[in-house]
């Protein structure tokens, strides 16, 4: 009896969890009968053989993604260099930034989206494209600092001595041990990054000038009716990122097998 | 000889700590050395150094003459078995075991590796992953992943500590058939001072970063040259003299506690006054009285306080008359009954089997506990 409790409470969070995301994927397949209604009125094929029907959609989803590539390339390549430096050496300071890279994880994106606005204000720099890639890498750094630190937290120093012990040089260790065995937690930082990238609002919102990226364009047709593509924008999304957690499961198993 | 590894006046200093103090040491090609010492006495850290994982604070280490003090890990002709094992866990045990080979450059490695695994006993374990073996099989692996390269030294540091006592008894043969076998140098580091003797042909002992004792297991366990040692390789009990020595002839006299005791010259490491007189527990017979110690026998008298049965022997507490307590293994022979507590005995011993020793000041007796004398 109480096993099925278990059950019956886990499927309903799972269906709490999921109940949004499956909205969005029924209403992708919807015409709606007016701009403003969001019930399901017909089922049509239509936004999914043309989604990129409203203007400008496509090319936020575009801008979106180069955005979120750029930050993730930038961040991820910062992060775990600052993840090394922090986990293998002793310098003046290490306390310091341990501490200070929580900071933009813990602070309100508003306040550091405004302070990020007064900065470049500030500084004459005229907003777009590249402001938001800087600030995108900003609060990215953070997080892939924290996974990769982790995972080298997990490693045995022992094996890059044992790599060395066994003839291989400084920079064999590296991308023949170090690497690979950091490398799980260097993807996870990545694939972080650029989810948090690719949906940020509120800072991009501050710091973008005239640069519209998804998530400014959907907040912006929300206010005259949101065009059912964007609903398969999201559900496109959500497939990638599902196929791409299997996928990273399926070279887990073959890896431990 | 040529290939001989030399250790000359070593330091290694952390910061403000002494890890390993000035240590002289060789050994010879060919041998199964161990370094054998409690936790923290520098054992590790000068494996360390011969690995070149470490570098000497001073001093110099050679290796059939050429200077290795500071050359990196992998241009040294070494190779560790690591306490965790250190497999790498991304790789296959072939491939673990053939690492060395290929970063050396060796095109063909599979004959090599064949043959490595079959003489760790693991033929048919190549293509699995690290994590789907046992303990001692990891172990066997870490092996054969360092012997492979022949290294002119193979240093294992605990490589044994991990495995049960069973498996570990197992593996002592084992190590030391293959050594054997291939002819390597092998140092081995351990804190099992059972382990260090039925392996290896020359212990020496750590204590505080310095060697007290270097020598053939027997020749250690039997003559020990300090009362550290006495009490870390096996027990001794230790008896503080009072006065000097007084010779006749080829034998050396002490007074403990009231009594004259007699000790072959030949026995004594004493150099100065104080003095210990050191006895094993083994050595110890017990009689029930003064009329049955064997001629040529030294006796005390005491009561038995406790008794604790360990099968092949029973250990005694003897309660001397000036309130130290000697330790006794009697042998479960069937000869002799066992004595309860309580019971007066004589305690007689062939004064060839005891040995001198220098004490240092204000230490009193000694008995199967270990001296912290440096500390």
């Amino acid at each position: 009896m109480r096993r099925h409790w278990v059950l019956v409470t886990g499927l309903l969070v799972l269906l709490y969890l999921f109940l949004p995301i499956f909205v969005v994927a029924a209403l992708s397949f919807n015409e709606p009968s007016s701009r403003l209604s969001y019930d399901f009125h017909r089922f049509t094929l239509d936004n999914w053989a043309n989604p990129c029907g409203p203007g400008d959609m496509c090319d936020a989803v575009g801008r979106s993604i180069e955005i979120a590539l750029l930050a993730t390339l930038i961040a991820t390549v910062l992060g775990t260099l600052m993840a090394f430096a922090l986990a293998r050496h002793r310098f003046r300071g290490r306390d310091a930034t341990n501490l200070l890279i929580f900071m933009p994880m813990a602070t309100p994106e508003v306040v550091m989206g405004s302070s990020l606005l007064a900065l470049f204000v500030a500084g004459g720099v005229s907003l777009g494209f590249w402001t938001v890639v800087v600030a995108h890498v900003m609060f990215c750094v953070s997080f892939v600092v924290v996974t990769v630190k982790a995972r080298l937290a997990g490693l045995d120093p022992r094996l890059e001595e044992a790599a060395m012990d066994l003839y291989a040089g400084e920079w064999q260790t590296f991308y023949r041990i170090t690497l690979p065995l950091v490398a799980p937690g260097i993807v996870a930082a990545a694939l972080l990054s650029f989810s948090l990238s690719f949906d940020d609002f509120i800072i991009t919102n501050f710091n973008s000038g005239t640069t519209v990226t998804f998530p400014m364009y959907v907040w912006g047709a929300a206010q005259r009716g949101i065009p059912p593509q964007v609903n398969v924008i999201g559900t496109a999304m959500f497939l990638i990122a599902v196929l791409i957690v299997v996928a990273g499961e399926i070279i887990n198993r073959r890896r431990a097998a | 000889m040529s290939g001989d590894l030399r250790l000359t006046n070593v330091t290694k200093s952390f910061g403000p700590f002494t890890a390993v103090d000035d240590l002289t040491l060789t050994v010879p090609q060919g041998a199964f050395f161990a370094l054998l010492g409690a936790s923290g006495c520098g054992k590790t850290t000068t494996l360390r150094m011969v690995a070149g994982l470490e570098e000497p604070s001073a001093g110099q280490v050679t290796l059939g003459g050429t200077d290795i003090t500071r050359l990196r890990p992998y241009q040294r002709p070494v190779n560790t078995v690591f306490q965790s094992y250190a497999l790498f866990p991304h790789l296959s045990i072939t491939e673990n075991v053939a690492f060395g080979l290929r970063r050396k450059g060796v095109k063909n490695v599979a004959p090599q590796v064949e043959q490595m695994l079959s003489l760790v006993q693991l033929d048919d374990f190549g293509g699995r992953r690290p994590h789907q073996l046992s303990g001692g099989q990891q172990q066997r692996v870490a092996l054969a992943r360092a012997l492979i390269n022949h290294p002119q030294v193979l240093l294992l540091d605990e490589p044994l500590g991990a495995l049960d006592l069973k498996l570990r008894r197992q593996m002592q043969i084992e190590l030391k058939r293959i050594q054997t076998e291939v002819g390597i140098t092998f140092v081995h580091v351990t804190h099992d001072q059972e382990e260090a003797m039925t392996m290896a042909d020359t212990v020496a002992v750590m204590n505080d970063g310095r060697i007290e004792q270097l020598g053939a297991p027997a020749e250690i366990y039997e003559f020990p040259a300090t009362p550290f040692v006495a009490n870390f390789l096996g027990q001794s009990n230790l008896l503080a003299g009072t006065g000097g020595l007084a010779r006749s002839g080829d034998d050396l006299s002490i007074t403990a506690h009231g009594s004259r005791f007699t000790v072959p010259a030949a026995r004594s490491r004493a150099t100065g006054d104080k003095i210990y007189l050191g006895v094993r527990p083994e050595k110890l017979h017990l009689v029930t009285s003064e009329a049955d110690v064997p001629s040529g026998f030294q006796h005390l008298t005491g009561t038995v306080t406790d008794s604790s049965y360990v099968g092949v022997s029973t250990q005694y507490l003897v309660r001397t008359a000036w309130d130290t307590e000697l330790s006794v293994f009697a042998p479960n022979s069937g000869l002799g009954g066992s004595l309860p507590p309580g019971a007066e005995v004589t305690v007689a011993w062939n004064p060839a089997h005891a040995f001198l020793l220098d004490r240092l000041d204000g230490a009193g007796d000694a008995t199967h506990a270990l001296v912290e004398e440096r500390a």
